[in-house]
């Protein structure tokens, strides 16, 4: 039942930072592709407000995962990390550059700062979902044996499954992100705004169900034991429940019901996490590793979980009062478009043009 | 089996969980873990202090509704904000490269010590949820609810380094395992997190926050005072920022010298390495400078001061100290660096100490600021110095458990990856290190030349 349990945590943190770190991705992905300097203003400035007050709580999921693992799962945790060293090392690098570039983009004077600021702060928004599902994918096809280096440092990360996972982590990131900043937009009365966003999740909504539906394709013929188990019994339910809710999803976009999609949004993101652990039980790395193998010893799983569990009776709260000022609009700064927060343009700065 | 000379019996030697792979390149991997901690200590020491600093001015303007006191406790309330944000991110690449360059110690210990980054995680949260609360309610909240939002950042600041100390601690003095025919079993976790070297790690680092954090800080505020800049607003941030430090840098040496007795009693090879003493002596002297020399097996060119070590270590100028000889050579860490590094420490906090004592004798004596511009100017060395101590301090901590991860239990060249190419990533990182710090460094220079934010005494300015 422990190592049930912890597993849990684990599929709960992956659920919690794929919908929202995944989201504050997305929005660094809106943020490259809104256009020059004047044209993507409006996104942008809308993209820095929605995310500042959030984004470091939202990232503290990914440590939350990190240290259930090696705590609960310590030589699955070594065995990952030692052959996923590349996608994982990238994945940091752009972390860095993703919060950092974030945050001095915030104290940027001049356009011309906060463009070279904002482009590595978006860049690195596409990179480290990539490389974190790259890295999913590598333990879900069942290229991670057990043992320090034991597996491709290569070919673990660079294969069909991974690539697939990488490219749909960046996509659901991205139509997460439209579906949260339409609803954010509508909150700071920016008509213009919730209908840019809105078509934004419309087509990224669209683009997200073919490559769910293109990753099964994958599936199939790379990594057969995860397909199987994603097309039978309980991940099949998975999978339709996040269908269903994807679908949901998209309705509700479509009749302008921002605040339902929010939830459809996460239960088609949650159903997945949930259906991929489904599918390679008993595996924690399919082939290699089951759950009971897999974790660490009684004593340390119980006291594990019991002081989480006690952990969450004050983050559940606290998380709870944080979401709701934001969603309250209690927290929200003055809404500017980026570039408008700058002097005049200078004699030598262009006035359009891409990142 | 809380008994270290248990341990030293049974456990020589602890086989990885994960196996032995081909060579090992366990020198590269220090280096990217040492750099990327120097990265992040300081950070930390924001993290400790900087919340008690401005929810201590925050205070002082709900008492008197002075606008400075409320200009002042904004700004340092959204600095504070900025520092941890690049802590969250400099504390994610810690917590990947522990997985990356050590899966090995991961895999086979992480089930002992694991749970004290549970507890981590948690408080984490609970500081990354309330500092962004804290920072954007400025003006929203009502001011009751705003001024207690910060009080749970000042909790799990302190929580959150507890439970992180707790790991080195355990690592310097591991417990709460045994050893069966090289296997890691029976692992009980609280015994791990409640270590024996935890307490004074702990205290140690907690007031070295306050020292760096104060005297960073005050140092900004002495650099405008020196260029004339002396209104309520400049003053409260000299005054209260350099009270937190000359409170806790006296309080220092007396915490120091309890961990170095700490360190005398269980790793006597560190503190031989610290003073570079080679055979074990009684009544041993403490050898300031010089350098020591490998193959002659003494320190070269110090000055000797008789007993003084035994009375240092143990508070009795008799005392028997254990010299490097005592292990054999290859259990033995690089000696000069750790003394170096704790020479320096030492050095630099006695004068903090000093630089302390001045500012307090003249407030309590005259009530007023000291008058002479060295001061100020002693003020602006002391952050940068107490930078250097306090990385020095984790220097003789680390490189000194060395050839150890796991104190007497786990070599360092057992637990590191098998992955070739480590320079390639240590390269990179250094790239990356150099232009973060740089990029912070402007960040910084640029809030500290914003003129403050006027503030009226009634709340709600829009």
């Amino acid at each position: 039942m422990l190592p049930e349990i912890c597993l849990g945590f684990v599929v709960l943190g992956i659920t919690a930072y794929a919908v929202l770190g995944g989201a504050d991705f997305g929005a660094g992905f809106w943020d490259l592709t809104a256009g020059g300097a004047s044209r993507g203003g409006r996104v942008r400035g809308m993209v820095q407000r929605s995310m500042s007050p959030v984004w470091e709580a939202n990232h503290v999921w990914l440590i939350f995962v990190l240290v259930i693992l090696w705590t609960a799962f310590p030589v699955a945790f070594g065995s990952i990390f030692s052959t996923l060293l590349i996608p994982l090392f990238l994945a940091a690098l752009g972390i860095i550059f993703r919060g950092s570039a974030f945050v001095l983009r915030g104290q940027a004077a001049t356009i011309r700062e906060a463009r070279v600021l904002g482009g590595t702060f978006a860049l690195s928004s596409v990179l480290v979902p990539f490389c974190l599902g790259a890295a999913l994918g590598g333990v879900a096809s069942g290229r991670v044996p057990v043992g320090n280096m034991a597996g491709d440092p290569v070919t673990s990360w660079l294969n069909p499954t991974s690539i697939t996972i990488g490219v749909l982590a960046v996509v659901t990131g991205a139509y997460i992100a439209a579906v949260y900043l339409a609803g954010d937009a509508r909150r700071a009365e920016l008509p213009d705004l919730v209908e840019a966003f809105r078509t934004r999740a419309l087509g990224s909504g669209v683009v997200a169900g073919a490559a769910s539906i293109g990753a099964l394709v994958v599936l199939r013929s790379d990594a057969r034991p995860l397909f199987d188990g994603l097309t039978s019994g309980s991940g099949l339910a998975a999978v339709i429940v996040s269908a269903v809710a994807g679908i949901a999803t998209l309705g509700l976009v479509w009749a302008r019901r921002l605040g339902p999609a929010r939830v459809t949004s996460a239960v088609a993101v949650a159903a997945v996490t949930v259906g991929w652990a489904l599918a390679q039980d008993p595996y924690v790395l399919p082939g290699q590793l089951t759950l009971d193998q897999a974790a660490a010893s009684h004593a340390t799983l119980l006291s594990l979980v019991v002081s989480v569990g006690v952990g969450f009776l004050i983050l559940v709260p606290s998380l709870w009062y944080l979401y709701r000022l934001v969603l309250k609009g209690r927290l929200d700064q003055e809404y500017e478009p980026l570039d408008q927060r700058f002097r005049p343009l200078e004699a030598g700065d262009p006035q359009r043009g891409g990142e | 089996m809380a008994d270290p000379g248990f341990l030293v019996l049974a456990a020589d030697q602890v086989t990885g969980a994960l196996g032995k792979g081909p060579a090992p390149d366990a020198l590269e991997a220090r280096r990217m873990q040492a750099l990327s901690l120097a990265v992040h200590i300081p950070i930390v020491c924001f993290g400790i202090a900087f919340p008690a600093m401005f929810l201590f001015v925050h205070w002082l303007y709900l008492r008197t509704g002075e606008p400075a006191y409320k200009a002042l406790a904004k700004r340092w309330s959204k600095v504070a904000l900025t520092i941890f944000a690049v802590g969250v991110v400099t504390g994610t690449i810690l917590s990947f490269e522990f997985g990356l360059l050590w899966p090995d110690f991961m895999a086979t210990f992480g089930e002992v010590f694991g749970l004290a980054f549970g507890l981590e995680g948690v408080s984490f949260f609970v500081e990354a949820i309330f500092i962004a609360i804290y920072v954007y309610g400025w003006d929203r909240l009502s001011p009751r609810a705003h001024f207690l939002t910060g009080v749970p950042v000042v909790i799990s600041g302190f929580a959150g380094s507890f439970n992180v100390i707790a790991v080195n601690g355990w690592m310097n003095h591991p417990q709460g395992f045994t050893v069966v025919d090289g296997k890691v079993t029976d692992p009980k976790p609280f015994t791990a997190l409640l270590n024996g070297n935890l307490w004074h790690e702990l205290v140690h680092m907690y007031i070295a926050g306050y020292i760096v954090t104060g005297f960073i800080v005050a140092g900004v505020y002495a650099s405008a005072w020196l260029k004339g800049r002396r209104d309520r607003y400049h003053r409260t941030g000299l005054v209260v920022a350099l009270s937190f430090a000359a409170l806790a840098a006296p309080v220092q040496v007396v915490v120091g010298d309890w961990a170095g007795r700490t360190v005398a009693e269980t790793q006597p090879t560190k503190l031989a390495a610290m003073e570079g003493l080679q055979r074990t002596e009684k009544g041993a002297p403490f050898t300031f400078g010089g350098y020591y020399d490998k193959s002659k097996g003494e320190v070269e060119y110090g000055v000797h001061v008789p007993w003084m070590l035994s009375i240092l270590a143990f508070h009795n100028p008799n005392a028997t100290v254990e010299g490097l000889v005592s292990v054999p050579p290859q259990d033995r860490p690089p000696v000069n660096i750790v003394r170096f590094a704790f020479q320096t420490m030492v050095g630099i906090g006695t004068l903090l100490a000093l630089l302390g004592v001045a500012f307090g004798l003249t407030w309590w004596r005259k009530r007023r600021l000291p008058r002479t511009p060295w001061f100020y100017r002693a003020v602006m060395a002391a952050g940068p110095l107490s930078l250097v101590a306090l990385i020095s301090g984790w220097i003789v901590t680390e490189v000194g458990r060395q050839p150890w991860i796991v104190y007497e239990t786990m070599r360092t060249a057992d637990a590191v990856t098998s992955s070739n190419g480590l320079e390639v990533g240590f390269g990179i990182l250094v790239a990356v290190y150099l232009f973060l710090g740089a990029a912070v460094f402007w960040l910084l220079r640029r809030l500290t030349a914003k003129p403050p934010e006027t503030e009226v005494a009634a709340p709600a300015r829009r």
